[in-house]
């Protein structure tokens, strides 16, 4: 087995430079790689362009990024929970690239998949086909987009062994297996990092030759967004 | 008496069919799974990556980990099952979802919906809601007749940016189902104790009104 463990996010985090293309996995704050993103905060590297379904809240997850100014171009589908964002981008000083949820989703796959284009019904006819090749496929229209080209994914998995394998959590999986196969480096945080042998092949979600650098997380937050409940009767 | 946000749920719920997969959106979309009618099975889906979406969770058995679409806690019941979002996605473009519901801004009378962005104000971005309307085969709006300065949502053309063209079919209000065709609205039931003449009056577009208008039953 090839062993892919490093010790913490720093040196997981090794090679990263301002001006960067990155993809963050997660869905609103579930999921998220939040030690990755506190290393990030930590080195103060900027011009970040970020590829993320979402941009966190104002003081959490890639919120964080945004309140040190050190994203210059988000790549998301929905970044409704954040002021600070909203105003950047209204103000112009953050640049945004609002790209339908399963284009964001296929886009990454299709990075990780050796496919460098793909044509999809969504945004026919919008603002988001503005530019774009469309065709007509068996009678609908479909609009023509490209996979990315990131230098790092940054994912975050519940368990994880020392050959990069991956098992993710409820709907903390979202993006993550995809960025995962995207990154030309990609780093996986897990919450316990265990020995080979210990996960059963079978239950895999991503395979470890998708993972460069491995590394046991610490301090994970977890913070939920709506917390919603019915009352113990 | 207009309906409130629970009856319009409640009254789209009556449009399920047996062994739909359905996926709700944010706002009054998500109340329709609590008025599912008797005797049918339907799963739905949040295209975070979740089949089977349950509950809201016992209090104290919250879990960060499990949470819809809009970000709210919930519950997977059994025979559910967890996805990535690509596989979510792949269930949305491929038709495996029956119907999707979801809010709007505007519809116009030819179909086309705008619910994502104001520009210059609100630019909160589509989420999923590009890829569900440009896929499904059913789409119902849930939606108030008019907006808060009281001008009609149903116009002839949309004035904000577009989320889809010429997908949108059915529409449940404040006030009525109308259903669209042939380039109108076409007036199906209005809201208990609403007359057409209100109904006429809140929609801008095209209203094509045949026949007497029964009252939704709720």
């Amino acid at each position: 087995m090839i062993n892919k463990v490093v010790s913490n996010a720093e040196e997981a985090l090794k090679g990263v430079t301002s001006g960067m293309e990155f993809m963050l996995g997660g869905f609103g704050l579930c999921g998220i790689p939040e030690n990755s993103i506190s290393e990030l905060v930590k080195l103060g590297v900027s011009d970040l362009t970020c590829i993320s379904n979402n941009a966190g809240v104002d003081d959490f997850g890639l919120g964080l990024l945004l309140q040190k100014r050190q994203i210059k171009k988000m790549i998301s589908s929905y970044v409704g929970e954040n002021d600070e964002f909203e105003r950047q981008m209204l103000s112009g000083e953050l640049e945004v690239d609002l790209i339908p949820q399963g284009t964001l989703a296929e886009r990454c796959r299709a990075t990780g998949a050796g496919i460098p284009a793909f044509f999809t019904p969504a945004g026919y006819g919008t603002e988001v086909a503005e530019g774009k090749e469309t065709r007509e496929f068996n009678g609908k229209m479909y609009v023509l987009e490209h996979a990315f080209n990131p230098q790092f994914a940054f994912v975050k998995a519940w368990k994880g062994d020392t050959a990069g394998n991956l098992i993710f959590k409820g709907t903390a999986r979202n993006f993550n297996p995809m960025m995962a196969m995207a990154g030309k480096i990609t780093v996986a945080e897990v919450e316990e990092l265990v020995e080979v042998g210990e996960l059963d092949p079978n239950q895999i979600h991503t395979p470890g030759i998708f993972v460069q650098r491995i590394f046991q997380g610490t301090n994970y937050e977890k913070r939920i967004e709506q917390r919603t409940v019915t009352p113990k009767s | 008496m207009a309906l409130s946000k629970q009856e319009i749920a409640q009254r789209i719920a009556q449009e399920l069919q047996d062994k739909w997969y359905v996926n709700l959106g944010i706002g009054i979309p998500t109340l329709v799974a609590n008025y599912i009618p008797k005797g049918i099975e339907v799963e739905f889906q949040s295209e975070n990556g979740l089949l089977g979406m349950g509950p809201f969770p016992i209090e104290g058995t919250e879990d960060a980990d499990m949470i819809n679409a809009g970000k709210q806690t919930v519950t997977v019941l059994n025979g559910g099952s967890l996805f990535d979002s690509a596989t979510s996605f792949a269930m949305i473009r491929g038709q495996h979802v029956q119907l999707t519901v979801l809010g709007a801004m505007e519809v116009a009378q030819n179909g086309d919906i705008a619910n994502w962005k104001i520009p210059g104000r609100m630019v909160k971005g589509m989420g999923g809601a590009m890829d569900l309307v440009a896929s499904a085969e059913n789409i119902i709006v849930a939606m108030m007749h008019t907006n808060k300065r009281g001008e009609s949502k149903l116009l002839e053309q949309c004035s904000l940016p577009l989320t889809g063209v010429g997908c949108v079919k059915k529409i449940v209000t404040n006030l009525a189902v109308l259903e669209i065709k042939e380039n109108a609205f076409h007036l199906i039931e209005r809201a208990p104790g609403v007359s057409v003449e209100e109904i006429k009056t809140a929609t801008a577009g095209k209203l094509i009104v045949e026949g007497v208008i029964p009252e939704m039953k709720l």
